[in-house]
């Protein structure tokens, strides 16, 4: 009998281990920023640059693509993909969203006043924490999501003249 | 083309599998003494197809196959050779074909080299191998299919993850691999050996030397990794109590246990259902760190790929090996009553076991018991360092006077102690500690003690080779090994209280000066190389005691394929000691974050495991000259 009770503890113990890796299998832990790719964005809330309101992922929703693209005055490679972000401002089916990352609001300003101003709404991750959720490296990075919050690329550096007609493809086609 | 010879040799693998397995049926009915030469070329031709197989990966990678998605997705036209090559198992689909064919390997092996041994014995141990090949063959051809292929072709691949672009981790698979892997053939065996009630001295024989095999890789696969994790991760660590790190030390505790207790099963027949269960237990762990790292659970290096579907596969997989086993082991588990002395070498050799298992567990607690938290309780916990080190160090203590202490008993009944010796070998070992102490710098009360019992054992064994010298005997085999460890605890220990790390901000043609150091910020340039963009720093350190001036140059690479920034370390390797500096760049100014490093004893303790390695290596070559 207590022979049974053993084994039967054993396999049991067995049991619970193998379930909790099963159940943790379908959970994603994983910080991976190429993984992003295909997957859906939660939970964004990013301070408007000028107004006191959040930007969620709602707004993202009245768009048939977003583009979001991290950027700071301080950062070179940003000055690098501005023109094509103007280009792609232009596109009828694209929202561009800028993230000013860890800058300072004065020389930001100052940024778009200078180079122009490619996006539709500004936010502001004064902090960079909220860029975290997003997988952001470092800048310039940029992430096109499509209506559904289905993130459909990631483009680590400046956007080039190649990303620019890839983009464009793709919003076109809608 | 490629991709259709490798998945035509997969298949036909297969079918080489399930004949294999089909006509090991058919020989155990047979009453012959020998196993049909049948089942020789069947395994000789297997192995054949299979290493052909992973040729032609490596062709792929070589030619810049994108038409593969594997080659696609972890070349590059432009990556160096060398690394062209080892980006065949950088990745998930190319590391399982590894798998898959080191198993196949030495399946074929163990069929060689087991000759002396009943031959129903043989067959079973290779009908749950080939069990095992089919399970790690469908799993490549139906979920993880390094030949699959994509269209259309892209022009560029998207290049190996930089950070695994190093030579050491170009090693690292393999030789731990060869750990992992080997482990199968004894658990294969071992499953055999229960099925018909094997003798246990036997069974200890016949797989003694792939226990040895496969913890001598397993040793040299962790430093390989290790030595990675030392030049590459930036950190100036070398061992981080990392999840990932764990899983390749989980199946090495057992491994080790085993080695140990092995030698009680065969000079006295003891400890058969123990070691039968070590064996199980090593396999088991090696695929569950398997598990670990390639389905996403834990976050690494190591995570090729987040695709729940390949968990799951090893996951069934794993599951099925646990509970087959453990059922099996259930039925034929015996009871018996060893009556061993306290003072005899089996004695001594349980408590390495106690130990082991012990480490075992702390390590095994530690790496899964966030996993369980974030699954019962949604809350998200880390164990670190400080876990480990404070369960693990302090037994470490205890554990080297054990280990000084247990080779000098006698099996069966110890007859006496040397105490004298004892004495003097402990004095000596407090002695050479306040020497360090007086010289150099004072360490804290358990760094005192864990360096006397490095010494401790380091002595002992030092004795032991004098001895052995004397009598004019060759077998140092376990002496090396033990040696080497005392020395590894003792190198450990130094660098831990003598490294010197300074972190500071400089801009260039700056100068920072602290305790006899100072650094330099000479100059900053950019440059190209073949696969990425460096700025590399130019770093002068001058020692004012020593007069001692090294330049230094850490880089901060930028690679296109992938997109990756990585911050390459410069290490200035040295005898007693190694200078290592990283830098990194700070946002918005023109400063650089520089972390200074002195290291002492480092290369002490790579080569320390090597010799640990080379202990086993030892063994084995002197198992092959008895001619087992």
């Amino acid at each position: 009998m207590q022979k049974k009770i053993i084994k039967s503890f054993i396999l049991l113990f067995i049991i619970f281990i193998i379930g909790v890796f099963f159940i943790s299998l379908n959970k994603n832990s994983i910080y991976d920023t190429k993984g992003l790719v295909g997957q859906k964005i939660t939970n964004v809330q990013l301070d408007h640059f000028s107004k006191n309101k959040m930007i969620t992922e709602k707004n993202f929703k009245e768009n048939e693509f977003t583009l979001i693209n991290f950027w700071a005055s301080w950062c070179a490679p940003c000055r690098d993909e501005h023109p094509i972000l103007l280009k792609l401002n232009k596109e009828k089916n694209l929202k561009m969203l800028g993230v000013n990352f860890k800058d300072n609001k004065k020389n930001a300003k100052n940024f778009l006043i200078e180079l122009g101003n490619p996006y539709d709404v500004l936010a502001v991750d004064n902090q960079g924490k909220q860029s975290i959720n997003f997988g952001i490296y470092g800048i310039p990075e940029s992430i096109l999501i499509n209506k559904d919050l289905i993130i459909i690329k990631k483009f680590i550096g400046p956007i080039f003249e190649s990303d620019y007609e890839y983009i464009k493809s793709i919003v076109r086609k809608k | 083309m490629l991709s259709n010879i490798g998945n035509t040799l997969l298949f036909l693998n297969i079918l080489l599998g399930i004949s294999l397995i089909y006509f090991l049926f058919q020989d155990l009915g047979n009453k012959g003494k020998l196993i049909s030469k049948n089942i020789y070329h069947i395994c000789l031709f297997q192995s054949t197809l299979i290493i052909i197989c992973f040729f032609t990966l490596i062709a792929a990678f070589v030619v810049s196959d994108f038409s593969i998605i594997t080659v696609y997705q972890n070349s590059h036209s432009l990556k160096p050779f060398f690394y062209k090559i080892s980006g065949t198992w950088g990745n998930h689909e190319g590391s399982l074909l590894l798998w898959a064919i080191i198993l196949t390997i030495f399946s074929y092996f163990f069929l060689l080299y087991s000759k002396s041994h009943l031959r129903d014995y043989r067959i079973y141990s290779l009908i749950v191998q080939n069990i095992l090949i089919l399970g790690f063959l469908f799993f490549l051809l139906f979920n993880s299919n390094p030949f699959s292929v994509i269209l259309p072709v892209p022009q560029e691949g998207l290049g190996l993850n930089p950070i695994l672009q190093d030579p050491a981790l170009a090693i690292h698979p393999p030789l731990l691999y060869i750990g992992f892997v080997g482990s199968s053939i004894y658990f294969s065996a071992a499953i055999s050996s229960l099925l018909i009630n094997y003798d246990g001295r036997l069974f200890a024989k016949s797989i003694k030397n792939w226990v040895l095999i496969s913890w001598s890789f397993q040793t040299l696969g962790i430093l390989a990794g290790s030595i990675w994790a030392y030049y590459e991760l930036g950190w100036g660590g070398f061992w981080f109590w990392d999840p990932v790190e764990n899983a390749s030390l989980l199946p090495w505790f057992a491994m080790t246990a085993l080695l140990h207790s092995l030698m009680v099963l065969e000079k006295r027949n003891l400890f058969y259902f123990w070691v039968i269960i070590l064996c199980l237990l090593t396999f088991i762990l090696s695929v569950t760190g398997t598990f670990l790292v390639r389905s996403g659970i834990l976050n690494s290096v190591h995570t090729f790929a987040n695709d729940p579907s390949r968990g799951l596969y090893i996951l069934v997989f794993l599951s099925l090996m646990i509970f087959a086993s453990v059922i099996l082991l259930f039925n034929k588990f015996k009871k018996s009553n060893y009556n061993l002395n306290p003072n005899s070498k089996e004695t001594f050799i349980l408590v390495n076991n106690w130990f082991m298992i012990f480490y075992l567990i702390t390590v095994l607690l530690g790496t899964i018991y966030p996993i369980f938290t974030e699954v019962l309780t949604d809350y998200k916990v880390s164990v670190g360092p400080p876990f480990y080190n404070s369960v693990i160090i302090p037994i470490v203590i205890l554990f080297l006077f054990f280990m000084s202490l247990g080779p000098q008993t006698q099996w069966i009944k110890n007859n006496s102690y040397n105490l004298n010796l004892m004495i003097k070998i402990l004095i000596a070992s407090i002695l050479i500690n306040f020497a360090i102490i007086f010289l150099f710098k004072s360490y804290s009360l358990i760094s005192n003690f864990i360096i006397i019992s490095a010494l401790f054992l380091i002595i002992y064994s030092l004795r032991d080779l004098y001895n052995l010298f004397k009598k004019k005997k060759i077998d140092a085999s376990r002496i090396v090994s033990h040696f080497a460890f005392g020395a590894l605890v003792l190198f450990i220990g130094l660098n831990h209280n003598f490294s010197l790390e300074k972190d500071f901000n400089l801009k260039k043609g700056e100068k920072r000066e602290f305790e006899n150091y100072s650094v330099k910020f000479n100059n900053l340039q950019l440059e190209e190389f073949k696969n990425y963009k460096a700025v590399i720093g130019e770093f002068e350190i001058n020692n004012s005691q020593n007069n001692l001036s090294r330049t230094l140059y850490p880089e901060i690479r930028i690679y296109q394929s992938p997109s990756t920034i990585t911050y390459e370390a410069s290490i200035r390797s040295g005898l007693l000691k190694d200078y290592y500096i990283t830098m990194s760049n700070i946002d918005r100014s023109d400063y650089y974050n520089i972390k200074f490093q002195k290291k002492p004893f480092m290369i002490w303790i790579w080569i320390s495991v090597i010799f640990i390695s080379l202990g086993g290596f030892l063994r084995l070559f002197k198992n092959a000259k008895k001619n087992y």
